[in-house]
């Protein structure tokens, strides 16, 4: 059982850099710890620290002005490599939501099972998001996941999100539990195919 | 009904699906190395459950290991202790390693197809994104989250959704100096790097019925960097030949058996793609990367573009400029290269070491350009001294190293330094990929050795 996931009211800290990879959310040389706690600390390392180790005070995560629990970021967010520690870091920094116009797949699947919510909008509200956010930074977006709904300004839009992996999000449930309660089944299909 | 390669295989494997639900699909192979599983056996540990199928499951070590003194311990502490935490679970859940010191130890997805472990017609994961390359043996393989390699122990199932269909089609000769990751490059570099997603790929035509399954591997490994969730090349004679009587494929009646089965996996005439995209050999030269993703590519001879390209956004192709220390419209030719890497998953199986020694022959490295030459297992750096590729590189001052993810990552201990220049055989050019701040030039076998030899960026076919 994780966390179950309920409406997000919050302010956001925009991103708009296209095809951000997991190399740059978590580098590999995070990648040692055995347990998935503390990764928050180390996301996106190289752009939010500079070579002296000291806060680089133009990355955005690093302005006082941005704060939230949504994260708005540029097409193609996630791409690279499978590490769910990429996924882990976003939460453990205190993320719930990440807003892009596209992500990688396997990104989107490590994130949905670790209880955040990827939204997928159009490029079209992307930019105006972007912008909105650039002209007032306090700007209160709102995340109504039972009736799929992303609110900004006088904006709403409908977003998309199987019903399966709702019903996870919602209840806090997982695949194990799940794939745990088709047992049977499994077995079934290892005896019939000689496995 | 006529289906494609990917639907035969996925429909033979569906356990369950529901309405609206992902499908449960049952995984022939589960691949594990230390990164991305610890945290998944502390689950089963969690949850009071076992491994399911330890005898579909195999692990080696390879991300973290050094590739210079194997049999002493690993230095860096949370290196080693990652590396101790897989023998201990593979120790407590009974499964097969193949870890530091064993003979098939390698990167694994090299030492996968070479036991003979990957074959036609089987569901394969493994917590890495590379996992794509046992797709050229005509599987459905794909790299998965480490929730989901907590799922695949548990239950040997995993819960997906059906990805769409794309064939890329590739006919014609190949030229000379061009090899298959010059192939892939220019796939991507025409496709994006986000072209991909959502899709599994089949590779077809002429062009990769021609190839060796080294050069399918290549290929397929590469899917993932346009996005796709993985690719697949129907089996074929090429095919069946290299998997003979490799360590763990079939024998005897069993392998008569499997063939029969292997012989039914293509897709059919009339079976229809999603989507479809075709390119002629012709079009394809050796292949350079410019930028800080795989899709930012261009032959070698060729100047970095003056327009941002169509896959790219200005900001996102300026700052990538800006962290290589390149202008728009510079020719890459010529450029000084501070390192050579030859190795990865993409590029360090036997027939890329042969690529690379036919270059370096009689040959000297250049003097102020590090080269790194890494076998991608135990048993390519057998095979490499059994035809003296070792002595080869030696002659040219160039040692070869030992097995393992080596200088791909900037896990372990081979790191390019910040601001430095690598020619690299791997697959993945981003930002500190290969260490902090380093600069990666993503090319094949060929184009790297070339580098190592003149210490800059260099057509191989002058070599050849």
């Amino acid at each position: 059982m994780k966390n179950k996931f309920a409406t997000v009211i919050d302010t956001a800290i925009p991103l708009p850099v296209q095809d951000i990879d997991t190399d740059q959310i978590i580098p590999a040389r995070f990648l040692k710890a055995i347990s998935r706690d503390g990764f928050g600390k180390n996301l996106f390392r190289d752009w939010r620290y500079l070579k002296d180790n000291s806060l680089n005070p133009d990355f955005v995560l690093n302005k006082p002005d941005y704060k939230g629990s949504i994260l708005v970021t540029g097409k193609n967010f996630g791409c690279g490599s499978s590490r769910e520690h990429a996924a882990w870091a976003i939460a453990d920094y205190g993320f719930k939501v990440v807003i892009s116009s596209f992500f990688a797949d396997i990104f989107k699947n490590n994130a949905l099972n670790n209880g955040i919510l990827p939204i997928e909008v159009s490029d079209e509200i992307l930019s105006l998001l972007f912008k909105k956010i650039n002209d007032d930074h306090q700007l209160s977006i709102k995340v109504d996941l039972e009736k799929q709904v992303l609110s900004f300004s006088d904006r709403s839009v409908n977003f998309t999100i199987n019903a399966y992996k709702k019903m996870c999000l919602q209840n806090g449930y997982d695949n194990i539990d799940y794939l745990l309660s088709k047992q049977a089944h499994i077995q079934k299909f290892e005896k019939e195919n000689n496995q | 009904m006529a289906k494609t390669l990917f639907d035969k295989i996925w429909d033979k494997h569906i356990v369950f699906q529901e309405i609206d639900s992902p499908a449960v699909l049952y995984i022939d192979t589960h691949l594990i190395h230390e990164v991305t599983s610890p945290q998944a056996f502390d689950g089963l540990r969690k949850r009071g459950i076992k491994v399911r199928r330890p005898d579909k499951t195999v692990a080696t070590t390879d991300h973290n290991v050094p590739t210079v003194d194997q049999h002493l311990p690993i230095k860096e502490i949370l290196s080693r202790k990652q590396v101790q935490t897989l023998v201990k679970n593979c120790e407590d859940f009974g499964i097969e390693l193949y870890g530091l010191g064993h003979p098939f130890q390698g990167i694994v997805h090299v030492i996968g197809p070479e036991l003979g472990i990957t074959q036609p017609g089987k569901t394969i994961v493994c917590g890495d994104s590379h996992t794509s390359t046992h797709g050229a043996f005509g599987a459905i393989a794909f790299g998965i989250g480490t929730s989901e390699v907590e799922q695949v122990l548990a239950t040997q199932s995993i819960l997906q959704q059906k990805p769409k269909t794309m064939r890329i089609t590739i006919n014609g000769a190949l030229k000379k100096g061009v090899s298959s990751k010059d192939i892939i490059l220019y796939i991507i570099s025409k496709i994006g790097t986000g072209g991909g997603a959502g899709y599994f790929v089949e590779y077809a035509g002429t062009t990769i019925q021609q190839l060796s399954m080294e050069a399918r591997m290549t290929i397929c490994n590469m899917s993932i960097e346009m996005g796709a969730r993985g690719g697949l090349i129907a089996p074929d004679e090429i095919t069946y030949s290299y998997l003979k009587d490799k360590q763990f494929a079939p024998k005897g009646d069993e392998w008569d058996l499997k063939l029969a089965y292997w012989k039914t996996l293509f897709s059919d005439d009339k079976a229809s793609f999603d989507k479809e995209y075709e390119f002629a050999a012709a079009d394809i030269l050796p292949m350079i990367t410019y930028g800080t993703n795989p899709a930012m590519g261009i032959h070698i001879s060729e100047q970095i573009p003056t327009e941002i390209p169509v896959h790219s956004s200005e900001e996102s192709y300026f700052k990538s400029l800006k962290y290589m220390g390149f202008e728009k419209g510079e020719t890459m030719l010529d450029k000084p290269i501070d390192y050579v890497f030859i190795g990865s998953c993409t590029n360090a199986r036997i027939e890329d070491l042969r690529l690379a020694a036919q270059i370096i022959k009689g040959q000297q490295k250049h003097s102020s350009t590090e080269v790194w030459v890494v076998p991608g297992s135990q048993q390519v750096m057998k095979q490499v001294k059994a035809e003296g590729l070792d002595k080869i590189f030696e002659a040219a001052n160039i040692p070869i190293r030992q097995a393992g993810c080596s200088a791909c990552l900037g896990m372990n201990e081979d790191k390019v330094p910040a601001g430095k220049y690598c020619i690299s055989t791997s697959n993945r050019n981003f930002e500190g990929r290969q260490g902090p701040g380093s600069r990666t030039l993503l090319a094949s076998p060929l184009t790297a050795a070339a580098a190592a030899i003149t210490g800059k960026i260099t057509d191989p076919r002058q070599f050849l």
